[in-house]
């Protein structure tokens, strides 16, 4: 699974060693979930915040961050369509800004461009419609496969439709993932194995599995301050991601990074796979966030855009940027961070890049069972499966 | 107001002068009454008044208590010859059973003052007995008969039965609406008795207060006994041998007013300019350096902690804080000693030694109040003496310390103690006493419904949670009051708790044997709610020596990670484990095992707790 050395380069290396991405965000959804606290709309959430309004405002952001980073020659290695559901857009909405795209910074040969998609959103000319576009990779929303499991959710599709929308997106030459989300209220560890062996059963190319976290703004916190739900035992989640890594191994499925497998280094998502290298991103959408890392004339910077899709087009109306809050990182915060997200892949993290203590904390871990001993005495922090489960803490011990 | 001439002080004939103090318990309305005796004297008037005059301090005003005595000199005038009355204040509380008796031993008489709808409490009573021992005349006095639920005639039954008087004797007053103060000077000028002393002897006095001012350095309260104290005297200090230059001489009326002096009989204050109370301590005898006298006046006794607690900072760089503000304090408290500490748990800090637990709480409450530290202490302990089978002797104040090893005998200090309570309540209170290891000595109907215990009880149990349980037992109506009397052998045993086999110093405890059980069972399960689980399996144990005599377990942590960690998570992550390392830092090892302090404040709060309500004796 593991890639070439160029992806232990410093974060603090030049630009031209950094991969350059785009996310767009789509703000919109049939209906919204229960645990969703995501930047997104469902109709008659808001007023004015129309999908009509929105692509034309994308489109805008597009030209408007072109013109931002003149002078960087990089091609766009990937572009993640996320949400909200993108493919609540039309297919043509979609291609338009994904040739935007191309048009500003040019898609680099072989360049990896995803989607996320509800089951019950695609259809199977859509889906021809999105390869022919340009796309090559699209990721369902499955979550369960356990009806009861899908209704605490509030998510409506119909299991069998991911099924058939799966068949659909490989007849369309698409590569397919799905995400399943565990430790749902009232989820047992069997409800759970349904889940995992249904995904594999589609003889997907790539999983993602989330352990589900009740924010508190969310519907889902409401009920679990009134105490209408009960939040899943941490130890039941650490051993539905333990069944979790068992399965999805046993059917050919490789672990690269703590929350994702995929059957090949070649299916891994190298869009997400860009964040935690600490490569460059540039956000489209309303909340977007975006990041440009240290450059030999400026320090590594974050930013993101206003969140109500109305202000977001409103702003790119008057021709006026929509970042909201930006946040510029010092040289210390860049190598923390870039600790915090390598030390979740499967490709490690290179001892050489931590300071002295935290080399020190490299033996204890190792251990300790947290980490790998053979990669860790060959120079490179590997998570085991345990590790894996406790990576915050092992980020903390080798942090200053 | 223009004093007659022949009450000036230094001047004053001691037929003139009556030197009495009062005798209440907290909130039975002696400062109130205090504060009306200034008033109705025209010592004070009213736009100067402010709500009870004499406690100076913010703790003691807002708790209504009187820690430090002072004494005002009032002019009264009783069929036409003025009589100067010094009033005395006398601290409260049972911890400062000393400094009463020294206060006391500046008095010819005590107004014994009641609460006509409460009656008397036990450490009025303790109080009384203590005077009565001296010889001081008793004037009872039933106060508040303004309120509603006054009950005068039972209670002044009460107390005539307890001083041999005739219940018509006592006098019924009201601090609030002045109703009965009048009479009250009039009876203390007519029955309390003009001191008696040597007038051309060597000067001797006793200090009955000693307070240290920023300003002035330490003022000292005395009353002459014989002699005559002059500015500019060379006195010297009978128990210390220490010699002092007199700056001033002075009487609080209530302001300071320097005097030319004071004969005998006089009370008043003296600076010399020392720094530090220790050199002009409570108890001691003032003599004249040039002719001094032979003996001292007598009842001296150096102040000696009975509990000790170890103080430290939440915040470790607050330690040099705390030392300045414990030498601080220690200027104005001769009781209150003090030794550095280093615990494990902990860190830097010092063990405290104290009267008692509201001495305790009293600086715990002005090192945080008046240094502004955030403070955590350990549960407080009494002080043991330890024989070896091998001969030799330790005196333990850090339960931590207890020696390990052949043990021979356990020594632990004993009170007398006093309760008093509503009869009904007579088999509850034997019953608590005699689970806390108690042999009563005595017991006596004070009327039909109230009843007063004796006891002989381990100071220990009175220092864990006695009073609480004395007070939830008896539905908040019994009273208690204890002093320390000799000590005894007893089966003591260390309970030691260790976190993953090391010792936690901050949580052991010497307790008896039979006892042992209990608090190791109750510690550990407080703990294992308290301690955060490790990456590792954390088991928690008491023992007594080298065996375990309760385990619980702690279960390593499975989950420790955010499932996602996309472009928008990324700074709150990294806020997030900003914020975790900063907790982190506060956390302390106990070996390998990272607790927060949050959760040792948690598992030693039982002691704040059993301190808070001791305060409450009211």
């Amino acid at each position: 699974m593991r890639e070439g050395p160029a992806h232990s380069a410093s974060p603090l290396g030049p630009v031209t060693s950094r991969a350059f991405g785009v996310y767009v965000h789509v703000p919109f959804c049939a209906v919204r979930c229960g645990y969703c606290d995501f930047n997104t709309y469902a109709p008659g959430e808001t007023e004015g915040a129309t999908r009509e309004g929105y692509v034309e405002a994308a489109l805008a952001e597009i030209a408007l961050s072109r013109a931002h980073m003149s002078g960087d020659t990089r091609q766009v290695s990937t572009v993640f369509f996320g949400g909200g559901t993108p493919t609540m857009l039309d297919t043509d909405a979609l291609t338009a800004m994904l040739a935007a795209i191309d048009g500003a910074w040019g898609l680099a040969p072989g360049a990896e461009v995803s989607t996320e998609a509800n089951p019950d959103s695609v259809t199977p000319e859509s889906l021809v419609r999105l390869a022919s576009a340009g796309f090559t990779r699209v990721s369902f929303g499955m979550q369960s496969a356990v009806p009861h499991v899908l209704a605490t959710l509030e998510r409506t599709h119909d299991p069998r439709n991911v099924e058939r929308a799966v068949a659909w997106a490989r007849a369309a030459g698409l590569a397919v993932s799905v995400d399943l989300i565990y430790g749902t209220p009232g989820e047992t560890l069997e409800d759970w194995r349904t889940s995992l062996e249904a995904a594999i059963a589609l003889e997907v190319d790539h999983v993602s599995a989330y352990a589900l976290v009740i924010e508190p703004g969310t519907k889902m916190g409401v009920q679990l301050r009134r105490g209408q739900i009960e939040p899943t035992d941490p130890d039941t989640q650490a051993d539905m991601y333990e069944l979790a890594d068992e399965l999805l191994g046993a059917a050919g499925f490789d672990w690269y990074e703590v929350s994702n497998w995929a059957r090949s280094a070649a299916q891994a998502c190298r869009h997400n796979l860009g964040y935690w290298r600490g490569d460059d991103w540039w956000g489209i959408g309303p909340g977007a966030h975006s990041y440009l890392g240290p450059r030999p004339d400026a320090p590594a910077r974050r930013w993101w855009n206003v969140k109500h899709p109305r202000a977001y087009a409103a702003r790119l109306a008057d021709g006026r940027s929509p970042e909201a809050e930006h946040e510029e990182l010092t040289t210390e915060q860049v190598l923390v961070e870039d600790v915090m997200l390598r030390v979740r892949l499967a490709e490690g993290l290179s001892v050489a890049t931590l300071s002295q203590e935290g080399r020190a904390q490299v033996a204890p871990l190792a251990a300790d069972g947290l980490i790998d001993r053979d990669q860790a005495a060959c120079g490179t922090v590997v998570l085991t499966r345990r590790g894996r489960l406790l990576a915050d803490a092992v980020v903390r011990a080798v942090t200053p | 107001m223009p004093v007659d001439p022949r009450i000036d002080p230094a001047a004053t004939a001691p037929d003139l002068i009556r030197n009495f103090c009062i005798i209440a318990h907290i909130d039975h309305g002696k400062s109130t009454l205090a504060d009306r005796m200034l008033q109705c004297t025209g010592v004070v008037d009213q736009r100067q008044m402010r709500a009870q005059y004499l406690d100076r301090m913010d703790i003691e005003r807002e708790r209504g208590i009187t820690i430090k005595s002072q004494a005002v000199r009032m002019p009264w005038t009783v069929e036409g010859e003025p009589i100067a009355l010094n009033m005395i204040d006398t601290p409260g509380h049972v911890d400062f059973t000393y400094e009463v008796s020294r206060s006391l031993a500046a008095c010819e008489g005590a107004v014994l003052l009641v609460d006509a709808a409460q009656g008397i409490e036990a450490q009025t009573l303790a109080n009384l007995y203590l005077a009565m021992e001296n010889d001081l005349a008793i004037i009872p006095v039933l106060n508040k008969i303004d309120l509603p639920a006054a009950d005068p005639d039972r209670y002044a039954a009460e107390l005539a039965g307890l001083i041999g008087c005739d219940p018509e004797d006592v006098l019924r007053v009201s601090g609030k609406t002045g109703h009965g103060v009048e009479a009250l000077l009039d009876r203390i000028v007519r029955d309390i008795p003009a001191p008696v002393g040597e007038e051309d002897s060597p000067l001797r006095a006793i200090i009955f207060d000693s307070v240290y001012d920023t300003y002035r350095g330490v003022i000292t309260y005395v009353r002459v006994v014989d002699g005559h104290l002059n500015p500019r005297d060379k006195i010297v200090m009978m128990s210390t041998r220490a010699t002092h230059e007199l700056l001033e001489i002075g009487v609080i009326s209530p302001e300071p007013t320097v005097t030319k002096g004071l004969g005998v009989g006089e009370v008043g204050y003296l600076i010399t300019g020392v720094k530090d109370v220790r050199q002009s301590r409570v108890g001691d005898t003032v003599t004249h350096a040039g002719a001094p006298a032979t003996t001292s006046l007598g009842g001296y006794r150096d102040p000696k902690p009975m509990v000790y607690s170890g103080l430290y900072p939440i915040d470790g760089s607050d330690y040099p804080i705390l030392r300045d503000a414990l030498d601080r304090l220690k200027l104005n408290d001769a009781a209150l000693l003090y030794e550095p500490e280093t615990s494990v748990a902990l860190g830097f800090g010092f063990r405290v030694g104290f009267l008692g637990l509201l001495h305790l709480e009293i600086v715990r409450e002005r090192l945080e109040r008046e240094y502004d530290l955030a403070l955590i202490s350990t549960s407080p302990n009494v002080v043991y003496r330890v024989e070896m089978e091998d001969g030799s002797e330790y005196t333990v104040t850090n339960p931590s310390e207890f020696p390990t090893g052949k043990v021979g005998i356990v020594h632990e200090p004993m009170v007398r103690a006093t309760v008093i309570t509503p009869s009904e309540y007579i088999g509850t209170v034997m019953d608590l006493c005699q689970q806390r290891r108690g042999t009563m000595d005595a017991m006596d109907y004070l009327s039909e419904e109230r009843v007063e215990m004796r006891y002989r009880l381990p100071m220990a149990e009175i220092v864990f949670d006695f009073f609480d349980m004395l007070k939830s037992r008896t539905r908040g109506y019994a009273s208690l009051d204890y002093e320390p009397q000799g000590e005894q052998a007893a089966d003591l045993v260390k309970v030691d708790i260790l976190l993953q086999g090391e010792q936690v110093d901050a949580f052991s405890a010497v307790v008896h044997k039979d006892a042992a059980y209990a608090y190791g069972v109750a510690m550990v399960s407080k703990l294992k709610e308290l301690i955060p689980r490790q990456q590792f399996e954390v088991p928690i144990q008491a023992a007594v020596g080298s065996r375990i005599i309760s385990r619980e377990t702690v279960r390593a942590i499975r989950k420790d990670v955010l499932a996602k960690c996309y472009g928008g998570d990324i700074s709150r992550k990294r806020k997030l484990l900003e914020k975790q390392k900063e907790g982190k830092k506060r956390m302390k090892n106990i070996g390998r095992v990272e607790v927060p302090q949050e959760a040792f404040i948690a598992a030693l709060n039982t002691s704040d707790d059993l301190a808070a309500k001791a305060e409450k004796k009211k």
